[in-house]
């Protein structure tokens, strides 16, 4: 790319770790929020009076409320396990992107005033007290780092930087520093619904354009309902599915398979986002808040099940959180799980016969898949461990004949991060996005390379977004991101049951 | 009695009621600080006894650390098994009757001491000459190890060069558990072996050593997948729910 004002990575010829690199990412940081996007999340608009002393407040108050915090940050014993683990760390060699040193810039703080090591002996155990420069570090290394959580998966104490990240957002938020792009769209999804700030006129509109494009091109009139009273199922999905290709393709194949299915589902207005940002800045009110935007929803609504759509980090608060967060939902149908994802619902149908696929549709592909890092760390599908490795693989094999797995060190709970997640999927951060990317791209390539993949198929709307717009820096075509619902819609049979 | 007796047995009831105290302290702020969201890393365990096993493959065998280095895998179950070991031989020293298990592990022990100084030496090297981790890390982390191996080192000294009279140690540690002080043998390299341990001891709850509680109440290792089936609520969480519109 020409108007770049950074490198992309070479590949690796033998993926060797790179060399440290101090400061090889110190210029790197997303726009502050301004007051008018932190005020409407109940944080101070700017950096407060006695900052320091908040800071260390706030971490006192979350080390009481979260025992994954307080145990992380006195278990780790610097073993070097995670240092080369993290693809922000492999991309760009900037050792404050090693998980444990990322882990530390909190850690230092910790130790100055929870520990008596850290309150005695300071220097001996690297504590430190809060000061400018090291809220500069903290704000430029947690957003750095997309929770991703795969260093925990390799750390023999489980430590998950993600918790100790989201931890550091939150002090920053309390104490008014806080991310432009993530509380910008906060407090749009309070204000309207969802993420990308679509009225529910603009919604109508899209699901309507999208009827008749598949009545054009089918013959069938598939619905995309809105706001239906009595539907059985509420389709919670992220706004990008009203929005950009690749991501509306997906949508249309829920719809497809719905209407095929002959299951009365519903899009709501309200509720038009599954994607819960307060997760990003590790706030559980405001999780709770947006969390709560659903039950109400589908109280409102009176369906019966809640489905959700495509989506990575959506899917963790859906499948790990919104129980916490919105349930208890004995108001809905005991038989269903609460929420679905979209790909249990569609391999049922695959598996029961409800919907027929033909996979000679998609005969001109060669498939790979990259398991999105929120879905893999931080969720399940279907009723075994590892399902949500599973489930994926089975419709995406029911939809395409051609499938390639890449490199096992990159897919399932070993998968790397699409190099935009956590929110870290703003424009401000390009350099890191593109560089975050170099894992995902390299084993990309090997299979291209080795096996003729044509489409890399992706369930989460950070992932599409992410890759559509990194991978031209990489030299591979945009259009290879597809959603696995969209290879659905291309194999789906639509029709008359009988006839297929 | 010596003086010399008296400080050490002075030195072992304060290092053994730092080490107790701090570590019960440690564990109930450990147990009553609540877990706000299921955060199991996935894929994980369907049911308790699947997570305890979890736990458990993660205490005994490294299971994580295995996936994911394997020199670090390899010097730290040197390290921690050869000092399990060691420690089961050393129970003779407290046992007026030695269980017979105790008897049987006495020359494995010595295996053990050995493999113990070995996996920590390479765990140093590492931690030396392996750029990521020699920028992670800090003074307390190269003390940590050097007391671990001034123990270890010790140990094996009395074993093999300059043997102490471990008849009257016996009788020194036997006492100092009725709280009747015997005489202390005063050799140096005994002295030093004693006093690495007791400082060990106390620093125990206070370091990164508290990896050993942390590894038990990790949410990431211990909670059970069942998200989707039973509500987990943090008491501090809970009334929150009485804010939301529906």
């Amino acid at each position: 790319m020409a108007d770049q004002k950074f490198q992309t990575p070479a590949f690796r010829e033998y993926r060797d770790n790179p060399a440290i690199q101090i400061g090889a990412m110190s210029h790197s940081q997303p726009f502050i929020a301004k007051p008018e996007h932190n005020e409407p999340l109940g944080f101070p608009g700017e950096l407060v009076e006695n900052w320091e002393q908040k800071a260390v407040e706030k971490l006192g108050d979350l080390l009481d409320k979260n025992r994954a915090l307080r145990v992380y940050l006195d278990s780790c014993v610097k073993c070097g396990a995670c240092t080369d683990k993290c693809h922000y760390f492999l991309g760009t060699g900037d050792p404050k992107n090693m998980p444990v040193a990322r882990q530390d810039l909190l850690r230092s703080l910790y130790r100055r005033h929870f520990t008596l090591a850290g309150k005695i002996f300071p220097g001996l155990v690297g504590a430190k007290d809060m000061d400018k420069e090291m809220l500069d570090d903290w704000y430029k290394y947690f957003h750095q780092c997309s929770q991703c959580r795969r260093c925990s998966v390799f750390c023999p104490y489980g430590i998950d930087t993600a918790e100790i990240s989201m931890a550091a957002r939150e002090i920053m938020d309390h104490i008014g520093v806080g991310q432009k792009y993530s509380n910008e769209i906060l407090a749009k999804v309070h204000k309207i619904g969802n993420n990308l700030g679509l009225p529910k006129p603009a919604l109508a509109d899209t699901l309507e354009g999208l009827e008749e494009d598949v009545e054009e091109d089918t013959g069938v009139a598939v619905k995309f309902p809105l706001d239906v009273h009595g539907a059985d199922v509420l389709l919670v999905t992220p706004s990008a599915d009203f929005f950009a290709e690749p991501h509306v393709d997906g949508l249309i194949g829920y719809g497809k398979v719905f209407h095929q299915a002959g299951i009365n589902w519903t899009v709501s207005s309200y509720a038009s986002e599954a994607a819960n940002f307060a997760m990003f800045i590790g706030s559980y009110e405001q999780m709770h808040k947006v969390a709560n935007r659903i039950r109400k929803a589908a109280l409102d609504l009176g369906v019966k099940r809640i489905v959700f759509g495509e989506c990575g980090h959506a899917w963790r608060v859906a499948y790990s959180f919104l129980n916490t967060l919105a349930g208890p939902w004995d108001f809905l149908d005991p038989k269903y799980p609460v929420p679905q994802h979209i790909l249990e619902v569609t391999n049922g149908l695959i598996k029961s016969g409800g919907i027929k696929l033909d996979a000679q549709a998609n005969d001109d592909k060669v498939l790979t898949f990259h398991d999105s890092c929120n879905v893999a760390r931080g969720s399940r599908m279907g009723d075994v461990e590892g399902g949500q490795f599973i489930i994926p693989r089975e419709v995406i094999k029911a939809s395409v004949n051609k499938f390639v797995e890449m490199d096992p060190q990159t897919t399932c709970e070993k998968t790397f991060c699409c190099g935009g997640g956590g929110g870290l999927l703003t424009d401000d951060l390009m350099e890191l996005r593109v560089k975050g990317a170099l894992p995902r791209m390299e084993a990309l390539k090997e299979v291209i390379d080795n096996h003729g993949v044509t489409h890399m198929a992706a369930i989460c709307a950070i992932c599409k977004s992410q890759f559509t717009k990194v991978m031209p820096y990489y030299g591979f075509s945009m259009d290879m991101v597809v959603s696995i619902h969209q290879l659905v819609s291309d194999a789906i049979q639509l029709g008359a049951k009988e006839e297929l | 009695m010596s003086t010399l007796s008296l400080i050490y047995a002075i030195l072992f009831y304060a290092a053994t009621a730092l080490l107790v105290v701090g570590l019960a302290l440690r564990i109930k702020l450990y147990a009553t600080t609540p877990t706000p969201l299921k955060i199991p890393t996935m894929p994980a365990p369907l049911t308790k006894s699947g997570a305890a096993f979890r736990v458990f493959r993660e205490v005994a065998f490294f299971e994580s650390l295995f996936k994911s280095n394997r020199w670090i895998w390899i010097f730290a179950v040197l390290f921690h098994a050869g000092l399990a070991l060691a420690l089961l031989r050393h129970v003779r020293y407290f046992q007026a009757d030695v269980w017979l298990i105790i008897e049987l592990v006495q020359p494995f022990g010595i295996y053990g001491g050995m493999a113990m100084v070995a996996g920590l030496l390479g765990l140093w090297a590492r931690r030396i000459v392996q750029e990521r981790i020699r920028y992670i890390s800090g003074p307390s982390d190269h003390l940590m190890l050097a007391l671990l191996v001034l123990i270890g080192a010790s140990g094996l000294n009395m074993k093999f060069l300059t043997r102490t009279d471990i008849i009257e140690v016996k009788a020194y540690f036997l006492g100092l558990l009725r709280f009747d002080i015997q005489n202390l043998p005063s050799d140096p390299a005994l002295l030093v072996h004693l006093g690495a341990v007791a400082v060990l001891m106390i620093v125990f709850p206070f370091s990164k050593l508290l990896h050993v509680p942390g590894v038990f109440f990790s949410p990431s290792r211990n909670q059970v997948d069942d998200a989707r089936d039973k509500r987990h609520l943090a008491p501090w969480a809970a009334p929150m729910d009485a804010n939301r519109e529906a």
